[in-house]
C-alpha cells in the first residue's frame, strides 16, 4: 500500500507539488490523468527518488515506511518500480547483462540469494517471450537504437523481472503503435495481483481501454482535484480537462 | 615491486670490489652514492657480467643522455625530477621492508581483498621481507609451476628469461635486435633507461612455433624483482606466435617513484605478437602526493611482411603516465593495433596513446582508445598515424572515445595525422561523453547502487578493448576499472 499525505515539491524554486494527497491500496490499479504541466511526472519521479526534486512537505509511506529518506536503489529493492516515458540508454551494456545486474542487487538488498545463470536465464526468457521480445534484442545493449516500442516492451519486461509491489507507468502508451500497445497492456495485466498495485500515469483514456484502472485521479496544479472510478476517464475523454484548468486557474 | 631487491642484493655481496668503484663500504647501507656517473654504469655492467660491447653501448647512452633534454610537450606537469638525487642501483629506501602485513598500508589490503588474491600472494605483492617470503613460495609452489612451464617452453625452442641472462647466454641474438627498434638516441627517458636498465625480460619465438602459453612477467616477478629501469625485448621469429602480459592486477608497493622501461618487439615475416598491460601502480594519494611517475617507451616493428602486433593496456594507476605503444608497419601487409584503457582519478594526469607508421605497402592499423576520467584527473589521448610515401594502400581506423565523470576532471584528444601517399585511407573518430544523471538514476531505480551503476556503464563502455584482453585478464581487469573508480561519484 502506497499512502502520500500532503506532498509539497518544488524544482528550483518552483512549486510543481501542492499539498497531494493519494492513497493506493494493495492490488489496486489507479490512474492519474491530467493536462500538461500538472506535476504527474514529478510525482512519479518523486516516489522513485530523483535528485533535483526538493521536498518541502509530506510523506510517503510505502506500507508504512516512509521512503523519501531512502536512496533511489533502496526504494527499488523495496519494491517500487518506475517505467519511464523515456528510457535510457545505457551503451556497451547487453540488456541480459543489465537485468541481471539490476536483479541481483536488489535480491541482495534484500539479504536473499543471487540468482544462478540457468535459473535467471529461465526467468527472462519466460517474460520475454510473453512480451514478444525476441532473443537478440536481449543481447543488444540495453536500449540503444530500440524502437519507441521495443523501449517500452523492455520497461515491461524489467517490471516482470524484477516483481516490484508498486508499480509507476509513466506515461508508457506514448509513442505507442495499436499492437504494441496490446502487448504493453496484456504485459502488464499479467502482472496484477492482490500484492501489487499500480499507478497509470496518462493523458489518454486508450491506455485505460487495455488496463481498466480501479480508480481513475484527476490532478491539476500539483493536486489531486478529483477522484472516481474507471468512468470518470471517460467522462474526461468526452469532455477535456477545461473545467479542472478553470480549478487550476482559481 | 621494489625493483630494487637484486641490486640490494648485489649490493650486499660487494667485498673488496666496491673500492675499485668509489662506493661507500658499509654494506649495510644498502646504497650506492646517488646519481649517474660512469662509475656507476661500469660497476653495474660488472655485476651483471655483461661483454665489453654492452657496457659501450650502456656508455654511449649515457654520454647522448647528458646531451638531452626532458621532453615537456604532454599534458602533464609535476615537480622536476633530480636524476642527480636518484639512487640507480639500490633501494632508495626511506622505510624498510614491511615484516608483515600489519605494516602494509590498509588502503592497499583493502584493494587486494577487493581483488580477491590470496593472503600469501598478497605479502609478495606488498613486498614484505624476504625471510617470510620463502613460506610464501612454499604455499605457491611457486618453483614447481616455474619449472613445469620452463620445460615446456624449452621443449618448444622458445627462450624467456631476464635479459640479464640473455645478454650472458645469447648474447648474438641480443647484439642484433636490442635497441634496433628504440635507438639508444631515441628519447629522453629511453636513453636513460638505456645507460642504466637494471632487468627486465627477454622473448625469442623460433621460426613457426605458435607459443605454447600465454607467458606472463607474473610468474618471473616471483622469482626475481623488475627494475625500476625494465627493458624488454621479444622477438617472433618467421611464422610464430607469442602472446606475452606484463604485469598484474594487484597494486604494487614500489618506492621508486621514476620508472622509465623500455619494451621492442620484432615481428618478423607472418609472425605475430600479442603484448599486454595492466598497469595498476601507485597513483598517490587523493591530494596528488606520492605515486609514480610512469615514463615508458614501448614500440614495435613490424619488420616482416604479413607481420601482426598487437598492444592492448588497460592503465589505471601511476601518478603521471606518459605512454605511447606503437607499431612501425615496415612490411608489407603488416598489421598494427592497439587498444587502450585509461582510467585516471584523484589527481592522475595520463598522456597516452600510440603511434603508426606505415612505411611498407598495404599496411594497416586500427586504434580503439577509451578514456576514462574521475576525479579532478587529466586524461589525453596523443596519437599519430603516418603514412609514408612508399606506404601504398595504407588504411587507419581510429576510434577515440573519452567518458567523464563529476565535474572536475578532463579528457582532451590530440591527433596527428599524416600521409605523404595520395592512396593512404585514415579514418578518425571521436567522442566525448559523459554519465549523465539521468542514465545514473535509471540504473539506481532498477536496484543498482551509486557505484555499481557507474562500473556497469563504466564496463559498457570500455567493453570493445577488454574483449581484447585474454580472458582470466579481462576479469580482472573490469574488477580493477570499478576499484580505480571507487568514490568519483556522488
Amino acid at each position: 500500500m502506497l499512502e502520500i499525505k500532503n506532498l509539497v515539491v518544488q524544482i528550483e524554486d518552483k512549486r510543481i507539488l501542492n499539498g497531494l494527497n493519494l492513497t493506493v491500496n494493495n492490488g489496486e490499479v489507479a490512474a492519474i490523468m491530467g493536462p500538461n504541466g500538472s506535476g504527474k511526472s514529478t510525482l512519479s519521479y518523486v516516489i522513485a527518488g530523483k535528485e533535483d526534486y526538493e521536498v518541502l512537505d509530506g510523506e510517503i509511506l510505502l506500507d508504512g515506511q516512509n521512503v523519501l529518506e531512502m536512496e533511489p536503489d533502496a526504494r527499488a529493492a523495496a519494491g517500487i518500480f518506475l517505467a519511464f516515458q523515456y528510457p535510457l540508454e545505457i551503451p556497451g551494456v547487453a540488456s541480459m547483462t543489465f537485468l541481471k545486474a539490476a536483479l541481483n542487487a536488489q535480491r541482495k538488498a534484500r539479504g536473499e540469494d543471487e540468482l544462478t545463470t540457468p535459473d535467471f536465464i529461465k526467468r527472462v526468457n519466460a517474460a520475454a517471450t510473453q512480451l514478444e521480445i525476441p532473443k537478440d534484442m536481449l543481447k543488444r545493449a540495453l536500449n540503444v537504437g530500440f524502437s519507441g516500442g521495443e523501449k517500452k516492451r523492455m520497461e515491461i519486461l524489467q517490471m516482470a523481472l524484477l516483481q516490484p509491489t508498486f508499480c509507476i507507468l509513466d506515461e508508457t502508451d506514448s509513442g505507442l503503435d495499436i499492437d504494441a500497445l496490446r502487448i504493453v497492456s496484456e504485459g502488464v495485466n499479467a502482472l496484477r495481483s492482490p500484492d501489487r498495485s499500480f499507478l497509470v500515469i496518462t493523458h489518454y483514456q486508450r491506455l485505460l481501454n487495455h488496463i481498466v484502472p480501479d480508480t481513475v485521479h484527476v490532478m491539476s496544479a500539483g493536486r489531486i482535484v478529483k477522484s472516481g472510478g474507471k468512468e470518470l476517464a471517460l467522462e474526461l475523454e468526452a469532455n477535456g480537462y477545461a473545467d479542472y484548468r478553470e480549478s487550476e486557474a482559481a | 615491486m621494489p625493483a630494487v631487491q637484486e641490486t640490494i642484493d648485489q649490493v650486499r655481496s660487494i667485498d673488496v670490489d666496491q673500492y675499485k668503484y668509489g662506493f661507500e663500504t658499509e654494506v649495510e647501507m644498502e646504497k650506492a652514492p646517488k646519481g649517474l656517473s660512469e662509475d656507476v654504469i661500469r660497476f653495474i655492467s660488472a655485476k651483471k657480467g655483461e661483454p665489453e660491447w654492452m657496457l659501450q653501448w650502456r656508455l654511449d647512452a649515457y654520454k647522448r643522455w647528458l646531451t638531452m633534454r626532458e621532453p615537456n610537450w604532454a599534458r602533464v606537469s609535476y615537480d622536476k625530477v633530480d636524476y642527480n638525487d636518484i639512487y640507480y642501483y639500490a633501494a632508495p629506501k626511506k622505510n624498510p621492508a614491511p615484516k608483515s602485513l600489519d605494516e602494509v598500508d590498509p588502503e592497499i589490503l583493502k584493494t587486494y581483498e577487493k581483488l580477491g588474491i590470496p593472503l600469501r600472494e598478497q605479502e609478495i605483492l606488498a613486498g614484505v621481507e624476504p625471510q617470510n617470503r620463502v613460506a610464501v613460495d612454499a604455499v605457491f609452489d611457486s618453483v614447481s609451476v616455474a619449472t613445469t612451464f620452463k620445460e615446456e617452453l624449452k621443449k618448444a625452442g622458445v627462450i624467456f628469461m631476464p635479459i640479464s641472462e640473455a645478454i650472458r647466454e645469447y648474447p648474438d641474438l641480443v647484439k642484433q635486435y636490442l635497441g634496433s627498434v628504440v635507438p639508444v638516441t631515441d628519447n629522453f627517458f629511453a636513453t636513460l633507461n638505456s645507460a642504466v636498465f637494471t632487468d627486465g625480460s627477454f622473448v625469442y619465438i623460433p621460426p613457426g612455433v605458435r607459443c605454447p602459453m600465454e607467458l606472463s612477467t607474473y610468474f618471473r616477478i616471483n622469482e626475481k624483482n623488475t627494475g625500476q629501469f625494465e627493458r624488454t625485448l621479444i622477438i617472433a621469429d618467421k611464422g610464430s606466435y607469442v602472446s606475452y602480459l606484463e604485469g598484474c592486477t594487484a597494486p604494487k608497493r614500489d618506492e621508486n617513484q621514476l620508472h622509465a622501461a623500455v619494451v621492442e618487439l620484432i615481428a618478423l615475416d607472418d609472425a605475430e605478437i600479442k603484448y599486454s598491460t595492466v598497469q595498476n601502480w601507485y597513483p598517490g594519494d587523493s591530494e596528488g602526493r606520492g605515486g609514480i611517475y610512469n615514463f615508458v617507451t614501448k614500440r614495435g616493428d613490424c619488420r616482416g611482411k604479413n607481420s601482426v602486433i598487437t598492444w592492448t593496456q588497460v592503465e589505471t594507476g601511476s601518478a603521471i603516465t606518459w605512454k605511447y605503444p606503437s607499431c612501425i608497419l615496415r612490411g608489407d601487409n603488416s598489421r598494427g593495433e592497439f587498444y587502450s584503457i585509461a582510467v585516471s582519478n584523484g589527481k592522475q594526469q595520463v598522456d597516452s596513446g600510440t603511434k603508426m607508421i606505415h612505411l611498407g605497402k598495404n599496411t594497416t592499423s586500427r586504434i580503439i582508445s577509451k578514456g576514462i576520467a574521475a576525479g579532478k584527473s587529466d586524461n589525453t589521448y596523443r596519437g599519430l598515424v603516418s603514412a609514408h610515401r612508399k606506404a601504398t594502400g595504407a588504411r587507419n581506423f581510429t576510434n577515440c572515445d573519452s567518458l567523464l565523470i563529476g565535474n572536475e576532471c578532463g579528457a582532451h584528444t590530440v591527433p596527428y595525422i599524416e600521409s605523404k601517399n595520395a592512396t593512404a585511407v585514415f579514418e578518425h573518430e571521436a567522442t566525448t561523453s559523459k554519465i549523465s544523471e539521468d542514465q545514473m538514476f535509471y540504473c539506481q531505480q532498477r536496484g543498482l547502487s551509486e557505484e555499481e551503476a557507474t562500473a556497469l556503464i563504466v564496463n559498457g563502455f570500455v567493453k570493445d578493448v577488454l574483449q581484447q584482453l585474454p580472458m582470466e585478464f579481462a576479469v580482472e581487469a573490469q574488477k580493477l576499472i570499478s576499484i580505480s573508480l571507487e568514490g568519483s561519484v556522488g
